[in-house]
């Protein structure tokens, strides 16, 4: 076959675990012409503050930005959900040339009065700034009158990454902390943040709080309401999942609320243990906290540690590749395919920083690919050359995956099962094995059957 | 944005809310998608051609590989010269294509980035290497929406490649944005008849594969440049769409390639439904010189006669549909004919044109209380459909909430199909297409029927 080349300017940010020293370029701006699997600073904003289901989000621009994040997200709401609509100030040539900001007042106004949102969010779309609107002027404007939070979201997608776009959303949360009553918190409070609800994994992690006798006060922003993240500086601890997207909440509200924070990823059996545990472990006054989680901790693995055995069965010795968003996530997914008895050949992410690799570096085996901001051409140069059997992903490597005749596990914001915590393990696990152990594969060229020449002959 | 009118006012600002319509350089990306060896370029920020590939997957269910040049905060400052260059140098390192198509986003367009001059200049400046034809066509979403990029990068394509007029007795066939299962049969059609032909764009194959043996830069497939070129020389142009017919003179591929090449144009409604298909068929006569081929006589005939045996069940039936213009008028062709009334007809776009296309398929759309709605969106949808409750709701996937909130069926058509598999094997053109339409709605219904039925009897 034809090799497939690597960029000269793309080498440095892939390296080869066992060969050379470790050195990854990461946090750059990705190579003009090359296919990214990035979004953009709107994409990093829209998924932090999506899951707000009682606010309007409205996209303040041309409509391609509004219409694809329409409802593509599996961020679960308990009661209303205008997250799931698709607001857009739809900008024609006319406001392009004249500016949007009376189109984007009236629009705001209309929605509020619409939909009666307890806030509304108004992202800023590439153009915004461009054409000289001024967004932060037009919510204050309609805040007054209208007598809600109106949040400028400053996104414009060109202006950095995506982490930047987090940024972006947790300045316009930071601004609702702290507008609401905490009288009737307890000394036993946590915030959850970096948790979306995907297919109601927030629900599933607050239950174990709960059950270990933890007030959960707000999930951002899963399943989230406006009035709990109001009063999120009310709780005595931040619990901070995804370090990416919302680490630097948690420090602001550190600074200003002095609440501490620590960092968790809900995802395989130790990492979830252990978000269990290092909470419990910040009540010492409350003994009986940490026993109840020592109790629910052995409950639910042993409920699912027989499933798994059932998996790994069939998992063992098989090996996945793992391109994700955010670097925190790649980790716990190579503890937990450990678990199943899976190697890891390939492990990338779209935003790790140097920290994250060194610590990818180290959670690897030999012969393991690191790899940052790849694109498609790359991760199926290395599905091919390492011979992958599952790989792990989003929407954009599905694809390339099955073209190779290779499985695939959907870990990203679309999906609709939820994958944290130990049903979450289990569904995970369930995921895996359905895709890895299904016969289809051996049709697929590249496994081997080359479909021999079939022959049948009379009786 | 509900307007009502034909001559959409802008006076009242609204909000778009889940948008019937994409952007504009979606299109242009599909459009490129089905050239060989080509690869598209977007001209502007990551966001939106990874937000377009997503889209673009998520339906076809195939690696679709967009590149970007990629802006950064200077860029959008110092202009996107560098950037093009620099994406075009790597595309080609990297993917060795044969055709690059660059649409512009809002942002480059924003700006003002003059992208034939930036093109001109990498010409000179890389004037000694083999590079590819580059296309490129103007997508700002601000204005149009995807169904416009779509043709406009299909013009571009012609206008960047084609240079020489002659006297082929092959045939142009501009099908415009239909299946890859459609492509697929529109090109059987057009060889039976004994014709040779150049189908712009093509990604029945590129869209719509087999699993490889190794990975493909670019996926195998798509009308080859070469064939293109040849397009100046063709005995006549078919190309579908009548919105499109009424962009103005040169707008589209078939008049560009009327005017500059002088090549017949037969400008044609989409195939969808008797009628609609027998004009399509008697072009291909006209062309060809020759009679329909046996096979597509039977096709029509089994298709009239499922007309006959499933008459009852339609006759009398209101349906809501929606989606891009052309296929919006194709649909309503196709309904009237087996007494279907589209009750409400809609779409994103705003041609201006709608209602005059939807009367000349149906008739008397007022005597048949048949409401357009252009430049909607599936709130206003939602809304109408609530009041005029139709039996039937006939689009693509994102109508889905609104069949929901009525209880009413939803077939699905068209693009894209995100919440069902297959959807790039949906036929909708031709005797067959009409066929598989007829089929799937006549059953929407029954099974509504039976499901709603105390008796659920398990024969019709
Ligand atoms: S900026 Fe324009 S081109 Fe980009 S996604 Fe938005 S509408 Fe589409
Ligand atoms: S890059 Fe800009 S225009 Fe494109 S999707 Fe992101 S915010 Fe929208």
């Amino acid at each position: 076959m034809t090799s497939i080349p690597i960029l000269k300017e793309r080498e440095s940010q892939i390296w080869q675990k066992g060969e050379t020293p470790f050195s990854i370029t990461c946090d750059k701006h990705s190579l003009a012409g090359a296919i990214s699997q990035r979004a953009c600073v709107f994409c990093g904003s829209r998924v932090v503050l999506y899951p707000i289901a009682d606010a309007v989000h409205l996209v303040h621009g041309p409509i391609g930005c509004a219409a694809y994040t329409w409802d593509i997200r599996g961020a679960l709401s308990s009661g209303p959900e205008l997250h799931r609509l698709s607001f857009s100030t739809d900008l024609q040539e006319r406001d392009v040339i004249f500016g949007g900001e009376k189109k984007l007042a009236a629009v705001l106004g209309e929605l509020i009065d619409r939909h009666r949102p307890k806030a509304a969010f108004v992202y800023s779309t590439c153009i915004v700034g461009i054409i000289g609107d001024d967004v932060a002027a037009v919510c204050r404007k309609v805040e007054r009158e209208k007598g809600i939070p109106v949040l400028p979201v400053h996104s414009e997608g060109f202006k950095g990454t995506k982490k930047d776009g987090y940024k972006a959303a947790c300045d316009a949360l930071f601004r609702i902390i702290g507008t609401g009553p905490i009288n009737d918190i307890s000394p036993q409070s946590i915030n959850i943040l970096g948790e979306f609800n995907i297919g109601g994994e927030a629900w599933i992690i607050r239950k174990y709080y709960e059950r270990m006798g933890v007030q959960v006060v707000s999930v951002m922003t899963g399943d989230g309401r406006v009035d709990e993240i109001r009063r999120a500086h009310g709780a005595a601890l931040n619990v901070v999942q995804c370090s990416g997207s919302m680490t630097q909440l948690a420090q602001m509200m550190e600074e200003k609320y002095g609440i501490p924070h620590i960092r968790v990823s809900y995802f395989g059996i130790e990492d979830m243990s252990k978000a269990l545990y290092d909470v419990a472990e910040r009540f010492p006054d409350n003994p009986e906290i940490m026993a109840r989680t020592r109790e629910m901790v052995r409950e639910e693995i042993a409920a699912i540690r027989p499933e798994l055995a059932e998996f790994r069965k069939d998992l063992e010795g098989k090996k996945a590749a793992i391109y994700v968003g955010g670097a925190f996530k790649a980790f716990s997914l190579i503890k937990a395919l450990r678990h199943l008895g899976m190697r890891v050949i390939l492990a990338g992410s779209q935003t790790g920083n140097d920290e994250d690799y060194e610590m990818l570096r180290d959670l690897c085996d030999d012969g393991t690919v690191i790899v940052d901001d790849a694109n498609p051409l790359e991760l199926s140069k290395y599905i091919i050359e390492k011979d992958a059997d599952l790989v792990i992903g989003g929407v954009k490597e599905r694809p390339i995956a099955y073209k190779m005749g290779v499985g695939f596990c959907d870990h990203n914001h679309e999906r609709k099962i939820p994958l944290a915590g130990y049903v979450g393990m289990r569904n995970f696990a369930e995921e895996v094995h359905r895709s890895v152990s299904s016969p289809v594969w051996r049709f697929a060229p590249r496994r081997g059957a080359k479909l021999e020449k079939t022959e049948v002959t009379p009786c | 944005m509900l307007t009502t009118s034909e001559t959409p006012t802008e006076e009242r600002y609204a909000a778009t809310r889940n948008a019937c319509k994409l952007c504009t350089p979606l299109g242009a990306c599909l459009a490129f998608k089905g050239i060989r060896g080509a690869i598209p370029l977007l001209h502007g920020s990551q966001g939106c051609s990874t937000y377009i590939r997503r889209y673009l997957i998520s339906h076809f269910k195939e690696p679709v590989d967009i590149a970007c040049s990629n802006f950064a905060e200077q860029t959008a400052i110092f202009g996107g010269g560098l950037n093009m260059k620099v994406a075009l140098e790597n595309i080609n390192t990297q993917y060795a294509p044969e055709f690059i198509g660059v649409a512009t986003t809002c942002l480059s367009e924003t700006i003002g980035d003059d992208v034939p001059m930036f093109l001109k200049d990498f010409r000179t400046t890389h004037a000694d290497e083999d590079l590819p034809p580059l296309a490129h066509v103007s997508t700002p979403s601000y204005s149009g929406t995807h169904i416009d990029g779509f043709h406009g990068a299909v013009r571009a394509a012609v206008a960047a490649v084609v240079r020489e007029k002659g006297t082929g007795d092959h045939v142009n066939l501009l099908p415009g944005m239909v299946s890859p299962a459609d492509l697929r049969h529109l090109k059987r059609i057009v060889s039976d008849f004994g014709l040779f032909f150049v189908m712009l764009p093509d990604y029945s194959e590129t869209l719509d594969g087999a699993p490889w043996w190794e990975y493909h830069r670019i996926p195998e497939g798509g009308t080859p440049v070469d064939a293109i070129a040849r397009m100046g020389s063709a005995a006549a142009s078919i190309e579908f769409g009548r919105i499109l017919a009424e962009t103005d003179a040169g707008d589209s591929a078939g008049m560009l390639l009327r005017k500059d090449f002088d090549v017949p144009l037969y400008r044609l409604g989409l195939p969808m439904g008797v009628g609609e298909t027998d004009r399509f068929f008697a072009a291909l006569e006209a062309v060809s010189g020759r009679p329909t081929p046996e096979k597509y006589v039977k096709e029509r005939g089994r298709l009239i006669d499922a007309y006959v045996d499933g008459h009852k069940y339609v006759s009398g039936v209101t349906a809501a549909i929606y989606g891009e213009e052309d296929l919006v008028v194709g649909l309503a062709a196709f309904l009237g004919e087996i007494g279907i009334t589209p009750v409400l007809c809609a779409s994103g776009g705003k041609s201006g044109h709608l209602k005059q296309k939807i009367t000349e398929v149906v008739g008397d759309i007022d005597k048949k209380n048949i409401q357009i709605l252009s430049g909607a969106d599936f709130i206003d949808i939602a809304d109408i459909a609530e009041d005029l409750k139709p039996d039937l709701i006939i689009g693509h996937s994102k109508g889905y909430s609104v069949a929901r909130k009525i209880d009413t069926p939803l077939v699905r058509v068209g693009f894209p199909i995100h919440d069902r598999v297959g959807g790039g094997r949906l036929h909708h053109l031709g005797y067959r297409g009409a066929q598989e339409l007829f089929d799937r709605i006549v059953n929407a219904l029954l099974e509504k029927r039976q499901a709603d039925s105390g008796l659920g009897y398990s024969y019709m």
